[in-house]
C-alpha cells in the first residue's frame, strides 16, 4: 500500500462527508451526475470510434516501423536512439500502443540502458494526444479547432528532443 | 481536423500496408477493432458515470468552488476572460488537479465538463469553432502534467531497473519543457490567427 493508494478513497469519503455536512442532496447529486456522464458518452462515441479504428489501421500497417527505418539515419545522427523513434510516433496515436513497445524496449535493451531510460522518459511525459484532443472537441461539438493541433504536436515534438537531451546530460 | 486525422490515417494506413505487404492484417484489424472501440466506450462509460457522479457532489456542495478560488490567482492569467469563481474555472481547478496526482481516469471527465462550461460561459456566436480558453485547455491536456510517472516507474521494477525512480527528475524536465512549448504555441498561434482574421 502506498501513499496514492489513499487518494481516492480519501477523496472519495472526504466529499460524501463534506456534502453531508453541508447539506446537499448527495444521492440525487450523484445520480444526476451520473446521468450526465451517459450523456457525455454518448456525445464523444462517434468521435472516439473513428479515432480507435483509425489508429489499429495505422498500427496493422506497420506504418509507424516504416516512418522509423525512413528517419533512423537523421535520429542516429543526431543522438536520439532509434529504437525510440517508433515511441515517439506510436505515443501521440494509441496509449496501449506505446506501452507495448515500451515494455519491448525494456526487454531487448534494459530499464537502465540509454533507450531504456529515453523511452521511460517520453512515456513519462507525455499524453495521447489525438485521443484527448479527439474527445475534448467532441464534447462541445467543435469542427474547427484552429491551432489546437499544431500546439499539441510542437509539445510532443519538445518532449521527444528534450528527453533524449537531459537523459544524456543528467543520467550518462 | 478530425475530418484530416481520420481519413488520414486510414489512407497512409492503405498506403503503408501495401509497401509493407501487410494487407491481411490491415483488413482484420478494420473488422476486429471496431468491437474495441465499443468495449473501451463501455469501460470509459463507467469510470465517466463514476467521476460525474462524484464531481457533482463536490459541486453543489460548493467544494470545488473552494479549490477553484485557491487556485485562481494562478490560473486566471492562463485562461483569460473565465470568471474568476464560476463553473468552467472550477472545472478547469479540478481538471488540473486531477492530472498533477496522476488521476488519469479523472481529468477527461472533468476536463469534458470543463469544455462544456467554457463554451456555456463564453456565449461563442460561431459555436462550430473552438474558443482560445478551449485550445488551451486541451492542449494543457494533452502535455503531461503528472508528477510521478507510475506506469514508467512500474514497468521499469519490473523489468528490474536498479532504481525504477532515477527518471524522476528527467521527467520533470521534460515534462515541463513540453507544456512550456505547447503553451507557448498556443499564445503565438493565437496571436496569428487573430491578426488574420480582426
Amino acid at each position: 500500500m502506498s501513499f496514492s493508494d489513499y487518494i481516492i478513497p480519501v477523496l472519495f469519503a472526504g466529499v460524501m462527508i463534506y456534502g453531508l455536512c453541508t447539506k446537499t442532496d448527495v444521492f440525487g447529486e450523484f445520480t444526476a451526475g451520473v446521468k450526465e456522464g451517459l450523456h457525455t458518452v454518448y456525445d464523444i462515441f462517434p468521435s472516439l470510434f473513428c479515432l480507435v479504428i483509425s489508429v489499429a489501421a495505422f498500427r496493422a500497417s506497420g506504418g509507424a516501423e516504416l516512418i522509423t527505418s525512413l528517419i533512423s539515419p537523421l535520429l542516429d545522427a543526431i543522438g536520439f536512439p532509434p529504437e525510440c523513434g517508433n515511441l515517439m510516433i506510436l505515443r501521440p496515436f494509441s496509449g496501449s500502443g506505446a506501452v507495448a513497445l515500451y515494455e519491448s524496449i525494456l526487454k531487448t535493451d534494459g530499464p537502465d540502458s540509454f533507450s531504456g531510460r529515453v523511452a521511460s522518459v517520453i512515456l513519462g511525459s507525455s499524453e495521447t494526444t489525438f485521443y484527448t484532443l479527439s474527445v475534448y472537441f467532441a464534447a462541445v461539438k467543435a469542427r474547427k479547432t484552429r491551432y489546437a493541433l499544431a500546439a499539441a504536436l510542437l509539445g510532443d515534438i519538445t518532449c521527444s528532443i528534450i528527453s533524449a537531451v537531459s537523459v544524456r546530460l543528467l543520467m550518462n | 481536423m478530425m475530418k484530416w486525422i481520420t481519413a488520414g490515417l486510414i489512407i497512409l494506413s492503405a498506403v503503408f500496408a501495401a509497401i509493407n505487404g501487410r494487407m491481411t492484417d490491415l483488413s482484420t484489424a478494420f473488422l476486429e477493432e471496431c468491437g474495441s472501440a465499443v468495449e473501451l466506450a463501455i469501460s470509459l462509460t463507467g469510470i465517466i458515470c463514476l467521476w460525474s457522479g462524484i464531481m457533482r457532489v463536490a459541486q453543489s456542495s460548493g467544494l470545488t468552488g473552494k479549490l477553484a478560488k485557491a487556485a485562481a490567482p494562478l490560473l486566471s492569467r492562463i485562461f483569460r476572460g473565465l470568471k474568476k469563481n464560476g463553473k468552467a474555472m472550477q472545472f478547469i481547478t479540478l481538471n488540473i488537479t486531477a492530472n498533477i496526482l496522476g488521476l488519469g481516469n479523472a481529468s477527461t471527465p472533468f476536463g469534458i465538463a470543463a469544455m462544456r462550461e467554457i463554451e456555456k460561459e463564453e456565449r461563442s456566436p460561431t459555436p462550430e469553432l473552438a474558443s482560445h480558453n478551449m485550445i488551451v485547455l486541451t492542449v494543457m491536456n494533452t502535455a503531461s502534467l503528472q508528477l510521478i510517472p507510475t506506469t514508467a516507474a512500474a514497468l521499469r521494477l519490473k523489468y528490474g531497473s536498479s532504481a525504477p525512480m532515477e527518471i524522476l527528475p528527467c521527467v520533470w524536465i521534460t515534462s515541463v519543457c513540453a507544456l512550456a512549448a505547447a503553451l507557448a504555441g498556443t499564445a503565438v498561434f493565437g496571436r496569428i490567427s487573430r491578426r488574420r482574421q480582426p
